[in-house]
């Protein structure tokens, strides 16, 4: 089974991508957990809550999700894809979900990440990294500390270092 | 100035540690070339021509002498023995090896300095004014504010991969010496009618291929919103700027597109979540950070007598008087200067200086100006805070070490890039045609009889040799593969922001000095009592200016 860092953990990860489509075909569904693509998520829900694994959703870095938001915060999993490793839109997407839509589930970062964007991410709210490139995970985990404190209020941290010094 | 307490000194020092394993995994072959670019670049390492280039941050511009001293020692042991100051007061070493850059990196960070964000797509070093907290103008000290924005862009999670790279300055005085309004944001301090501190907020502006002044998006934001306001912009730009086509990127391209007022509102309402948030400042906060840049220990002197005798010394000695005209400049606290040391002399790249000499700038710091220094934008070293009865001592020793040519805001002190002698974006050189037009113009009287002249050099229109703001432009074309330059006039980097109109047809190196002869030539002749170049241009126009140049030869 493919792996994923996960909380600072490699595990398995049975999570399906379903690539983008906005009907859902009940039969072409693979079994088992699956990410679906935002417009199978918003129109589906009927075919989706028959479907026999658990349903996330992923969306691009771009997409606007100020008007959809309460729509997507139930689902136990969401992942947002970066087409590019340096199209930084997915940080501010991230951090949108975890601050301002108060998302709790499981945030996944999948596509073209890095291993040395890993601290950044997770600073943003990612706890979930799919690489889409051969990578030594439980090596790559070390980036997750790479720094010790940060300055900036953010996903992980509260408070500014300024009232914490 | 600031000094890292553990947290910054921490946070400096992981950053060493995290940029020594990348490259050990680079030269391994486990980061690709393009995964390392980023990654390299926001250390400061761009690969050029000859060699790799690092940037060194120099935060707000202001350097002690001990930190000086480490640059000269880094310069001998890691590279040629000299360094480059740059256009955004950073510093450059033109020839490191990339292998030794962590140690590079650690020597700096043991001097409480780095090259974090000094490159790549993110937030910048923040700059501002080489006077602040000397300036007779100055309407607030802008370095505590620099600094809080310095610790809020240090590896902020979310703007590490921006759209482009985004530059802030921060403007504290009634006249511009920061060129806000040509940065990504602009920031000028100012107070409201309350007598209350905040902020009027410019976006947008900028030089390169799309030369823009900034726009105003908010008049007065209060002081405590700062980091909150700024947050917001970002934001709006990391979602909404382009990221298709790289000449389009920059955030004035979208504030265009969107108009200045929508773009203010897009980040009004994005602040209306995160107004009065954690991130908001406290007063202990802002304190904290003027309380690092108090005023040093000022002697109580009878000024007027210092004066003077300080004339009287200048009347005995011309080449004294001439250096005490044109780099020196008074303080709001009487009895004391701010001296500039030129790193502009002829038959020296604009901005370079070896070790040797740097060695000398701590020491005349030491002695003459409490330890500290400031580098400007033009490219210079300013002391300030030096007494006005210690001026003869330090022309006498800057002299000597070749940093008192007196030509600071003359025709000869000009911006100039790297050009196509280093830089591998360049279509054509710069440094030979500052050169050139420096020995032309090497008769002292008629200089200064020229006044303020400010004359900018790129070697290509990326303009990091901000050609479109100088009064006179100079900027190098490629034409069929050979190397041309096209001359701009009527630009300007104070709070009367205008952009350079182009004369006409490119020329050839060899022509450009003989029409900079003739551009001044049509000044002199047209100028009113006390006009300077610039003002003469927007009485009288361009065409006066391109008829001589493109007159036809006898």
């Amino acid at each position: 089974m493919p792996q994923l860092l996960k909380d600072g953990k490699v595990i398995d990860n049975p999570w399906q991508i379903i690539e983008a489509n906005d009907e859902a075909d009940q039969e072409a569904l693979p079994s088992g957990d699956i990410l679906v693509p935002l417009s199978m998520w918003l129109n589906n829900q009927s075919v989706l809550e028959n479907h026999s694994g658990a349903v996330g959703l992923w969306i691009n870095g771009d997409e606007e999700i100020e008007g959809i938001a309460q729509s997507i915060v139930t689902a136990p999993v969401i992942a947002i894809n970066f087409p590019k490793f340096v199209d930084g839109r997915g940080f501010s997407v991230a951090r949108l979900l975890r601050d301002r839509y108060g998302f709790k589930g499981e945030l996944r970062a999948v596509g073209q990440i890095i291993r040395d964007q890993l601290f950044f991410l997770k600073r943003c709210g990612f706890n979930a990294f799919e690489f889409d490139s051969e990578i030594d995970l439980d090596e790559g985990a070390q980036s997750l500390a790479d720094f010790s404190d940060a300055y900036q209020v953010a996903a992980d941290q509260p408070e500014p270092l300024f009232k914490r010094r | 100035m600031y000094r890292y307490d553990q947290y910054d000194q921490t946070i400096v020092d992981e950053r060493v540690a995290q940029y020594r394993d990348q490259t050990q995994r680079y030269l391994a072959g486990t980061i690709s070339e393009e995964e390392f670019l980023p990654l390299r670049l926001q250390n400061g390492l761009y690969v050029q021509r000859l060699a790799p280039m690092l940037r060194i941050a120099v935060p707000y511009g202001l350097l002690s002498s001990q930190q000086i001293r480490k640059l000269a020692h880094i310069s001998r042991k890691y590279d040629k023995g000299y360094v480059h100051f740059t256009t955004r007061q950073n510093i450059q070493l033109n020839w490191p090896q990339l292998e030794e850059v962590p140690d590079i990196l650690a020597e700096l960070a043991s001097v409480e300095m780095h090259a974090i964000q000094t490159s790549g797509n993110c937030i910048r070093n923040t700059t501002t004014d080489q006077y602040a907290g000397v300036a007779a103008d100055e309407i607030e000290d802008p370095r505590p504010w620099c600094e809080i924005i310095r610790q809020w862009s240090t590896l902020h999670p979310e703007f590490a991969f921006l759209p482009r790279k985004f530059k802030i300055a921060v403007c504290g005085s009634e006249e511009d010496r920061a060129a806000f309004l040509l940065h990504d944001i602009g920031i000028q301090l100012v107070t409201n009618d309350q007598g209350e501190s905040g902020f009027h907020i410019f976006v947008g502006g900028g030089l390169g291929r799309t030369p823009v002044i900034a726009s105003s998006i908010r008049e007065f934001l209060p002081r405590e919103h700062l980091l909150t306001y700024l947050d917001a912009i970002l934001r709006v730009y990391n979602r909404y700027g382009n990221r298709d086509n790289k000449y389009k990127a920059r955030i004035k391209i979208l504030v265009r597109a969107w108009t200045a007022e929508v773009f203010a509102e897009r980040v009004e309402s994005e602040w209306a979540h995160l107004k009065d948030g954690p991130a908001t400042l406290t007063g202990d906060e802002i304190e904290r950070m003027k309380s690092f840049f108090t005023m040093p220990d000022y002697k109580t002197v009878d000024a007027q007598a210092l004066d003077s005798e300080l004339q009287q010394t200048a009347g005995q000695n011309k080449a004294f008087a001439r250096w005490l005209e044109r780099n020196t400049r008074t303080q709001k606290q009487a009895g004391y200067r701010s001296v500039s040391l030129s790193l502009k002399p002829a038959g020296v790249a604009p901005g370079d200086v070896t070790d040797q000499q740097l060695e000398t700038i701590a020491d005349l710091a030491d002695r003459f100006s409490f330890g500290e220094l400031r580098s400007t934008h033009n490219q210079n070293v300013v002391l300030t805070d030096v007494l006005v009865c210690e001026l003869f001592e330090l022309w006498e020793l800057a002299r000597a070490a070749g940093l008192a040519t007196p030509n600071i805001g003359t025709i000869n002190d000009m911006i100039c890039c790297p050009g196509g002698d280093y830089c591998s974006l360049a279509n054509a050189k710069s440094i030979p045609v500052a050169e050139a037009i420096q020995r032309k113009f090497d008769d002292l009287d008629y200089v200064y009889d020229l006044g303020d002249l400010e004359l900018n050099i790129s070697g290509c229109m990326n303009a990091c040799g901000h050609h479109h703001i100088g009064h006179i432009g100079i900027l190098g074309v490629d034409k069929k593969g050979e190397e041309w330059y096209q001359i701009q006039i009527g630009g300007s980097a104070s709070k009367d922001a205008a952009l350079a109109k182009v004369l006409g047809p490119s020329l050839s190196r060899e022509a450009v000095t003989d029409s900079i002869e003739k551009l001044l030539d049509v000044y002199v002749e047209n100028r009113l009592e006390g006009e300077t170049f610039l003002a003469a241009y927007k009485r009288i126009g361009i065409d006066k200016f391109k008829e001589r140049v493109y007159a036809p030869t006898a």
